[in-house]
C-alpha cells in the first residue's frame, strides 16, 4: 500500500529529524516534570532566546490559546494570560508582569523569551521551578536527581555514583574520561561543579549542563567499565580487565542492564575503550487512538485520546524511572493506523507493549490480552498477521495478571479480560492493553493527574515483576 | 353576443377542471390512509412456530461477565430464520429499560446468513454499530454474547463474522475488532476462563 509506506516513511523522517534535533545542532528546551520529560525548540529572535507558551504548558495540563489581532490569551487550568504581541508586559491572573523581552506571535503561535520562565512559570503553574538558563533546563517541582561519588581506591579502584531516582544516560568513552549524557534524567549538580578525587587512576568529576542535557564527565587514567545497580540508581565505573567481560545478556534481570537511549531501543552495545554496556528492556507504550480518531467521549468536553496521551506519559516515566527504554507509538495529537501502531511495536523489538484506552463505564481498570481470530496458516518464517500474537500469548497472560494483581495492591477494581482488540492480534512480543474506568470521584477521575498516576505506577510495578520474562526479540 | 358554440365549450372545459380537481383530492386522501396503514406495520412481522426454551447469554455490563438466562420465545422452522430470531429476542432484552447492557433502541440484526461448515454471518443495521457504547468491554460483551447465543442455540456454527450494513467494518464502535470471524470455540473458552 503505498499511501502507509508514505505515511510509515514521512513518521520515519520525522522521528529522525526529532531524534537529530534532540542529539545537538538546534538549541533546545528540556523540561522535567513529575508527569512528563519532554524538550521543545528553541528560536532564536532579535538576539533573544524564545519558546512557545502553549507548547511548554500542553504535556502539563489542560491548555488552550486564542488569538485576535495582537492579542494573544492563554488559558492553562484555570489561569488566564494575555500576551500583546511586540510588547513586554503582559497579564496573569490579572495581574502585569514584565517580560525581559517582547512577547512574539508568529503563525498565530506565542513565543515568551526563555529568560522569562523562572518568572512566568509559577504564576501558571501554582508550583516552584528550577530554571537553568545557562543549561536550557527547566525543572517543575521537586524532580531534580542529585548524585554523590563514593571512591573505593581498589585495586580495582572503582567510583560508584549514587543517584536519588534510577537513571538512563548515554554513556561512551573518550581518552582520559568517561561521559554520562542524561537527556531525559533530571540530574542535577551534585553541589560543585567539579570534584576531585585522592586517587591516580579515577581523579576527577565534573558536572555540566548545555542545550537541555546534563553531563558527568570521570576522567581517569585507564579504561574503565561501567555497571547499573540498585534498580538504575547506582552505576560503578571501575578499571577494565584485559579481556572486556559481557555485562548483559537478553531478558537478565534489572541490577547489571542498561542501554544508551541514543541506540535503537533494545540493541545490545559495546563502545570503544573498553567499556562495556549491556542492553535493557524497552517497553513500547501505546496511547490508543489520536488525532482525527478522537474514541470514546468521556465527558462532552473530554475525549478518550487525550485522556490516554497523559496517561501515557506517565506510565513511560514510571517505567523509565524502574529502568526501562520506552518507544511512544504516539507523543502528540497523530492519527495513527492499527497496522502502523503493530508494524511500529514490532520493529522495535521490544520486550512488551502496553495499549492504553480510557472509558466512562465502569470503575477501576481492565487489563486485557489478545482474543486471538480464527487462526490462519503460518507459511514457512513467515507468521500470519492476524494471529502474530499466538507465539506470546502465554507470556502476555502472564503480564496481565502481574498488572492486575499490581494493581489490586494499590485498592484499585481491576479485572483482566481477553478482547478481539487490534493491534494486540498483530504483535510479536507479550502485549497488553489496559483500560482506564472512573475511580471513586467518577469520571472527573480520568483527567486527573494523580489517579492516572496511581494506575501507571501499577502498572510499571506489574511489568516490572515479570521483567525477567520479557525477552528481546532475536 | 358570445357565439353558442364558445359558451358549450368553455362550460365543459369548467366541468372537466372541476371534476378533475375532485379526483385528485380523492386520490391523495387514499394515498395519505395507505401511508399511515404502512406505517402503523411493525418492523418485522412477528415469528410463528412452535415456542422453545432457548439459552440465551446476555451481557452484564457491571460484572464484565455473561449471564445464561432461559427464554422461551416461538422459533421458526429454518435454521436461518430461526438465528435471527434467536438474536433478535436477545436484542429485545438489552432495549428494554434499565437493561444491563442497554443497546439502542433502533439496533436491529439485518440478516443472518448460514454458510456451511460451520460458518455464520450477522449483518447489524448501522443504528446497532453507530450508537453503541463506545468502550472494549462493552463492545466485547455484546460481540460474546451474540456469538455464544448464536452457537448454543443453533448447533453446528464454529465460526462467526459480524458485518454491518453488510459490509466489513474495522471495529463495533472504536474498539471491538470486527474484520475477523471469531472462533466459537475460543470465545467459549474465554468465557469460562479457560
Amino acid at each position: 500500500m503505498p499511501t502507509t509506506n508514505k505515511i510509515l516513511a514521512s513518521l520515519l523522517a520525522s522521528l529522525t529529524l526529532l531524534s537529530a534535533a534532540s542529539s545537538g545542532g538546534e538549541k533546545q528546551l528540556s523540561v522535567y516534570a513529575p508527569v512528563a520529560t519532554y524538550t521543545l525548540p528553541v528560536l532564536d529572535r532579535s538576539g533573544h532566546e524564545y519558546v512557545g507558551l502553549l507548547e511548554l504548558l500542553e504535556p502539563l495540563g489542560r491548555v488552550s490559546s486564542s488569538s485576535t489581532g495582537p492579542r494573544w490569551r492563554i488559558r492553562y487550568n484555570a489561569v488566564d494570560g494575555e500576551f500583546l504581541s511586540g510588547k513586554t508586559r503582559c497579564k496573569i491572573r490579572g495581574r502585569d508582569v514584565d517580560l525581559p523581552a517582547p512577547f512574539l506571535v508568529e503563525n498565530v503561535r506565542g513565543f515568551v523569551p526563555l529568560a522569562s520562565l523562572g518568572m512566568l512559570l509559577p504564576r501558571f503553574l501554582g508550583a516552584a521551578v528550577n530554571f537553568r538558563e545557562s543549561g536550557r533546563r527547566l525543572l517543575v517541582g521537586d524532580v531534580g536527581i542529585q548524585p554523590s561519588f563514593q571512591l573505593e581506591s581498589g585495586p580495582p579502584a572503582h567510583l560508584s555514583l549514587n543517584f536519588s531516582a534510577p537513571v538512563n544516560p548515554t554513556i561512551s568513552t573518550e581518552p582520559g574520561r568517561v561521559r554520562m549524557v542524561f537527556k531525559r534524567d533530571p540530574v542535577i549538580s551534585p553541589g560543585s561543579q567539579s570534584t576531585s578525587f585522592a586517587n591516580n587512576v579515577i581523579t576527577q568529576a565534573t558536572f555540566s549542563e548545555n542545550n537541555g542535557v546534563a553531563e558527568l564527565d570521570i576522567s581517569a587514567n585507564t579504561p574503565l567499565i561501567a555497571s547499573f545497580g540498585n534498580n538504575g540508581k547506582t552505576i560503578v565505573l571501575m578499571t577494565a580487565p584485559t579481556a572486556v567481560p559481557n555485562v548483559g545478556t537478553p531478558g537478565a534481570p534489572a541490577a547489571g542492564n542498561a542501554a544508551p537511549p541514543s541506540q535503537a531501543p533494545g540493541t545490545p552495545s559495546t563502545t570503544g575503550n573498553g567499556l562495556a554496556i549491556s542492553r535493557r528492556p524497552v517497553a513500547v507504550v501505546d496511547p490508543a487512538h489520536g488525532g482525527e480518531e478522537r474514541g470514546a467521549a468521556l465527558t462532552d468536553t473530554l475525549a478518550e485520546k487525550d485522556v490516554t496521551l497523559g496517561f501515557a506519559r506517565l506510565l513511560r516515566h514510571e517505567l523509565e524511572v524502574r529502568g526501562f527504554s520506552v518507544l511512544m507509538l504516539r507523543d502528540g495529537d497523530s492519527t495513527l493506523t492499527l497496522d502502523q501502531r503493530a508494524g511500529a511495536a514490532n520493529g522495535s523489538r521490544a520486550g512488551v507493549y502496553i495499549s492504553l484506552h480510557a472509558v466512562s463505564q465502569g470503575n477501576g481498570a481492565r487489563v486485557y490480552t489478545a482474543l486471538l481470530p480464527v487462526e490462519e496458516s503460518s507459511k514457512g518464517s513467515f507468521r500470519a498477521w492476524t494471529s502474530a500474537q499466538a507465539n506470546a500469548l502465554a507470556t502476555s497472560k502472564a503480564v496481565a495478571a502481574a498488572i492486575v494483581g499490581a494493581m489490586q495492591k494499590t485498592k484499585l477494581s481491576v479485572r483482566g479480560y481477553p478482547a478481539s482488540l487490534r493491534p494486540l492480534n498483530n504483535l510479536l512480543m507479550p502485549a497488553v492493553a489496559v483500560e482506564l474506568a472512573p475511580g471513586t470521584n467518577g469520571v472527573a477521575d480520568l483527567g486527573s493527574a494523580n489517579y492516572q498516576q496511581q494506575a501507571a505506577a501499577a502498572i510499571a510495578d506489574g511489568i516490572v515483576s515479570v521483567r525477567d520474562r520479557l525477552g528481546v526479540l532475536p | 353576443m358570445i357565439p353558442r358554440h364558445l359558451l358549450l365549450s368553455v362550460s365543459t372545459m369548467l366541468a372537466l377542471v372541476i371534476g378533475m380537481g375532485v379526483y385528485a383530492r380523492h386520490v391523495r386522501q387514499q394515498a395519505r390512509e395507505l401511508e399511515t396503514t404502512t406505517e402503523a406495520l411493525p418492523v418485522a412481522p412477528p415469528a410463528s412456530g412452535p415456542t422453545e426454551t432457548v439459552t440465551l447469554y446476555v451481557a452484564d455490563d457491571a460484572s464484565g461477565v455473561l449471564r445464561a438466562q432461559s427464554a422461551k420465545i416461538p422459533l421458526p422452522g429454518g435454521r436461518q430464520q430461526r438465528a435471527e430470531e434467536l438474536l433478535r429476542a436477545l436484542l429485545r432484552i438489552y432495549q428494554q429499560p434499565g437493561a444491563a447492557h442497554p443497546l439502542s433502541a433502533a439496533a436491529d440484526i439485518r440478516s443472518i446468513y448460514l454458510i456451511d461448515p460451520g460458518a455464520a454471518v450477522i449483518d447489524l443495521n448501522a443504528a446497532f454499530a453507530d450508537q453503541h457504547r463506545s468502550g472494549i468491554l462493552s463492545e466485547q460483551l455484546t460481540v460474546d454474547s451474540l456469538v455464544e447465543t448464536l452457537a448454543v442455540n443453533v448447533p453446528g456454527i464454529h465460526r462467526v463474522q459480524l458485518l454491518v450494513e453488510g459490509k466489513t467494518r474495522e471495529t463495533l464502535a472504536g474498539h471491538a475488532d470486527l474484520t475477523e470471524f471469531f472462533d466459537v470455540q475460543t470465545v467459549s473458552q474465554a468465557l469460562t476462563g479457560q
